[in-house]
């Protein structure tokens, strides 16, 4: 992925993340931080693949920690956030 | 970045994956579909994560060719060991404490994208091509690292392990600081730049990680409570960029997307949650809220206010036609949501007519306290909006303030000098009868004296929320 075909992604992603929350109502706000926080966790692929290729014990166990750490944050994001979902059970659905 | 990446298989999962990961977040966005919005999201997640786990092995073996599969067992002991703690505190942790967890959950992603650029700074990778990546790398890991060691101080605040201490001459270590980062940033991008110095790249490297975590740590430190749900949903849009600008660095369209999406909707989500509160962002990073707020509480003088036995306010309730009860966080903390419904409902019994009024930033966060009320069983048709539920408090006979402080502070509306002036708040002071549920005579959690304490239709039921309102229940029960 060259120069421009990055910033040409970066830039229509921007546009779809600030779309996405654009009329959010507040009860969802903490949820949705929290589920936001969960997508990032997407962060874990990198950090398997920056250890698949770590030389060197220094690389391996910074390496190693950050695959750690970004499990926890896909697993713990996951978790919080599908918990504070299970209370929308709503009987009157509020926009 | 080896071929095997592009191979058509691995690039078709993480185009799948991204879109769920989109549509999912999407969902969350919309009460009727949030619930399984987060399921898209995680099947999305799931996908990423085991396509990339097949062709681990054959990236490996470019590296360690006769250690690949000890590798692989590696990667997998590694999400073992962050994957354990993180669902058992996710799922055992009470819903009070959510914003804690949250809080650590979205600092360990920002250490990750750190990790990331640091493997590939270790390794030269990041300085192979054109200036391009460095700068990306080392920009990522700045915004990672500085978020990762603030969510650890968010965390330890709210789990009130930590206070708000006053450091003396801390503007002063915070320029440092930043100066230091900055600099640091600059070596890191270039490391021939300060060839003079004689320090190796992994040297360099962990010294500028270290830094920037150390400036995170301290930017957040004098940052009061009240202001944390801000503080970390601003860490979760820089994260979200952070891992966008490691996925440029190790060429994966999913991070860049994902993470470039999160530091948008982070941003905005940060810009409105701080609106709700009435704050602006600027202020809850740079001001001295604190400060102001301490002085205001320090110029009171001692008035008194009209206690009342629990019986009697029980009883009040009961011979009254409406009540309108306000939760906060005191609420919250007690873990008493689930005796409050039950509470609820023998006054109902009783004919009472009993409302919830839910402030914007009732508990630590927005939106929180409709999650725990929901948790108790409380049906949503008898919680209402701030805007919903305001005009009713003068009809109401009795208004039960459980806990909450400076969401139902008339110096909000009527005190100019007072530093929550301006913030929305619900008007209990207008029923005819204002009982309050505190556990003692202090400030709130702002620090800022409350007027309605001291109203003359007002009584203060003293005792922590869960046993007053489990007397309140055996009161009931002899009515």
């Amino acid at each position: 992925m060259t120069g421009f075909a990055a910033l040409y992604i970066f830039l229509i992603a921007a546009i779809a993340g600030y779309e996405i929350v654009a009329r959010v109502p507040v009860i969802l706000h903490t949820p949705l931080m929290s589920g936001s926080n969960f997508v990032h966790g997407i962060v874990l692929v990198g950090a398997m693949l920056a250890l698949a290729e770590a030389r060197g014990p220094l690389e391996v166990s910074v390496g190693f920690a950050g695959v750690v750490m970004a499990t926890g944050n896909a697993v713990g994001g996951y978790v919080s956030t599908e918990r504070m979902l299970e209370m929308f059970h709503s009987k009157k659905e509020k926009a | 970045m080896s071929h095997i990446l592009t191979a058509f298989p691995l690039q078709a999962s993480y185009f799948i994956a991204t879109l769920l990961l989109i549509l999912g977040l999407k969902r969350m966005s919309s009460p009727r579909t949030a619930r399984n919005g987060i399921v898209w999201a995680g099947v999305g997640m799931l996908i990423a994560v085991a396509v990339t786990l097949v062709y681990l092995p054959g990236i490996s073996n470019l590296v360690v060719p006769d250690g690949s599969a000890q590798r692989l067992l590696l990667i997998l002991f590694a999400v073992v060991v962050g994957a354990v703690p993180a669902w058992w505190t996710g799922r055992r942790v009470p819903l009070t404490e959510m914003p804690q967890m949250v809080a650590i959950y979205n600092g360990l992603g920002g250490g990750a994208a750190g990790a990331i650029a640091a493997v590939e700074m270790y390794s030269g990778r990041a300085y192979n091509g054109s200036l391009a990546f460095p700068i990306i790398a080392v920009i990522g890991a700045l915004f990672g690292a500085t978020a990762f060691g603030g969510s650890v101080v968010a965390f330890l605040k709210l789990q009130s392990w930590m206070g708000s201490p006053r450091i003396p001459g801390r503007h002063f270590i915070n320029g440092i600081l930043s100066l230091a980062a900055l600099a640091l940033t600059l070596a890191s991008i270039h490391p021939d730049w300060v060839s003079g110095l004689n320090l190796s790249v992994d040297a360099l490297v962990s010294i500028f990680l270290g830094v920037s975590l150390i400036l995170g740590f301290f930017v957040t430190l004098p940052i009061g409570g009240a202001d944390m749900p801000v503080v970390i949903s601003t860490y979760n849009a820089c994260i979200g960029l952070a891992v966008g600008f490691e996925g440029f660095v190790v060429q994966n369209p999913a991070m860049i997307i994902a993470g470039t999406i999160v530091g948008a909707a982070g941003s905005l989500l940060t810009v409105l949650m701080a609106r709700a509160m009435n704050r602006s962002f600027l202020n809850v990073w740079f001001s001295g809220f604190g400060d102001v707020a301490a002085a205001a509480a320090a110029g009171g003088e001692t008035r008194t206010m009209n206690a009342m036995e629990v019986r009697d306010a029980a009883a009040t309730m009961a011979y009254s036609e409406n009540v309108i009860i306000v939760p906060g966080y005191g609420l919250a903390v007690a873990q008493a949501q689930h005796k409050l419904w039950e509470l609820v409902q023998m006054l109902q019994a009783k004919g009472v007519k009993v409302k919830f009024a839910v402030h914007p930033v009732a508990g630590r966060m927005p939106g929180h306290m409709s999650v725990l009320l929901a948790e108790a069983g409380v049906p949503y048709d008898l919680i209402y909006d701030l805007e919903e539920i305001n005009s009713d408090f003068a009809n109401a006979d009795v208004a039960l303030v459980i806990g909450a402080n400076d969401v139902v502070n008339p110096a909000a509306r009527n005190d100019k000098s007072s530093p929550i002036y301006g913030m929305p708040i619900l008007n209990a002071d207008q029923a005819k009868q204002v009982l309050v549920i505190k556990r003692g005579k202090g400030a709130g959690f702002s620090g800022i004296e409350n007027e309605l304490f001291f109203g003359p239709n007002t009584h203060m039921v003293f005792g922590d929320a869960q046993g007053v309102i489990t007397q309140m229940i055996q009161a009931l029960k002899e009515v």
